[in-house]
């Protein structure tokens, strides 16, 4: 992955070379192309496609946006509802994720999606303790957890 | 003539960002008052206030770049920190809270997996 970023910086510098056009939106223009160029060459280029992962990161921010907007509507409802009928609480959430990088961003979205808020990570780093605004169904919201925010982190990192 | 109504939209647009953004802060203020304890008030602060703050410099923004021509670069970061710094404040508060020994507000039975999970641990 480093190797191919490298590559492609090295195509866009030297595009702004032969074009002898030492600006920014050239520099962009070049990049562009060393994209096209280790996609046409991506047979003999050791790993993945690296752009592949670069998708998958911006579907995670985007993914990340969403929730945020969703969580902000839910929590402006509960704030004007005359009778609140909410019933928070603390559950625990299993996770499969083992570096720090990944928990920081899985209970970084935890804290950012309707409802619910980390509270505290577990000494081995197994588990995370969530406040819930709502304690309608647990087994579901760590399900809804689990497919959307594990998996896209997952695809990310590995 | 459309040139006064393309300024037009651009106010409309600008002032549906800021209404936007102050209405969210608004609601968390509401909302850190109306809520029973700390976590249910941090989710008010945490989430409503970053759309807020978005919003309101989102507007800020707009209205630099479309009526002066400034990029204001430091409107985006101050929006991307916000995003970024918002949870982690929540979550250090939470967990500040939690460890000094605030009962979460509940109405009925008291479900708190994590103060278990350190009773637990303290016994063995």
């Amino acid at each position: 992955m480093a190797f191919q970023m490298i590559l492609n910086i090295i195509i866009a510098i030297m595009w702004m070379f032969l074009s002898e056009n030492y600006t920014f939106s050239s520099f962009i223009s070049g990049y562009i192309i060393g994209i096209l160029l280790l996609l046409a060459f991506q047979r003999f280029i050791p790993d993945n496609f690296y752009m592949i992962r670069v998708v998958k990161v911006i579907r995670l921010v985007l993914l990340f946006f969403k929730e945020l907007l969703l969580s902000n509507i839910e929590i402006v409802k509960l704030v004007y509802k005359p009778k609140p009928s909410f019933e928070p609480g603390i559950f625990a959430l299993p996770t499969e994720l083992k570096s720090n990088w990944e928990i920081t961003m899985l209970a970084n979205l935890i804290t950012l999606t309707p409802g619910t808020l980390s509270v505290a990570v577990s000494d081995d780093n197994s588990t995370i303790f969530i406040h819930a605004m709502d304690l309608g169904d647990v087994e579901e919201s760590i399900q809804a957890i689990k497919d959307t925010f594990e998996k896209a982190i997952m695809e990310v990192t590995r | 003539m459309t040139g006064t109504w393309i300024n037009f939209l651009i106010d409309i647009v600008i002032i549906i960002c800021l209404l936007v953004g102050t209405f969210f802060i608004f609601s968390t203020s509401i909302g850190i008052l109306r809520f029973p304890d700390v976590y249910t008030r941090l989710h008010a602060s945490t989430k409503a206030a970053t759309l807020g703050v978005a919003g309101v410099m989102i507007g800020a923004f707009l209205f630099l770049y479309l009526e002066n021509g400034i990029v204001s670069g430091k409107l985006i970061l101050g929006i991307v920190f916000v995003l970024l710094t918002a949870p982690v404040s929540g979550h250090m508060i939470s967990r500040a809270a939690h460890q000094s020994g605030v009962k979460p507000w509940s109405r009925g039975q008291l479900k708190d997996d994590f103060a278990d999970a350190l009773k637990s641990k303290n016994k063995n």
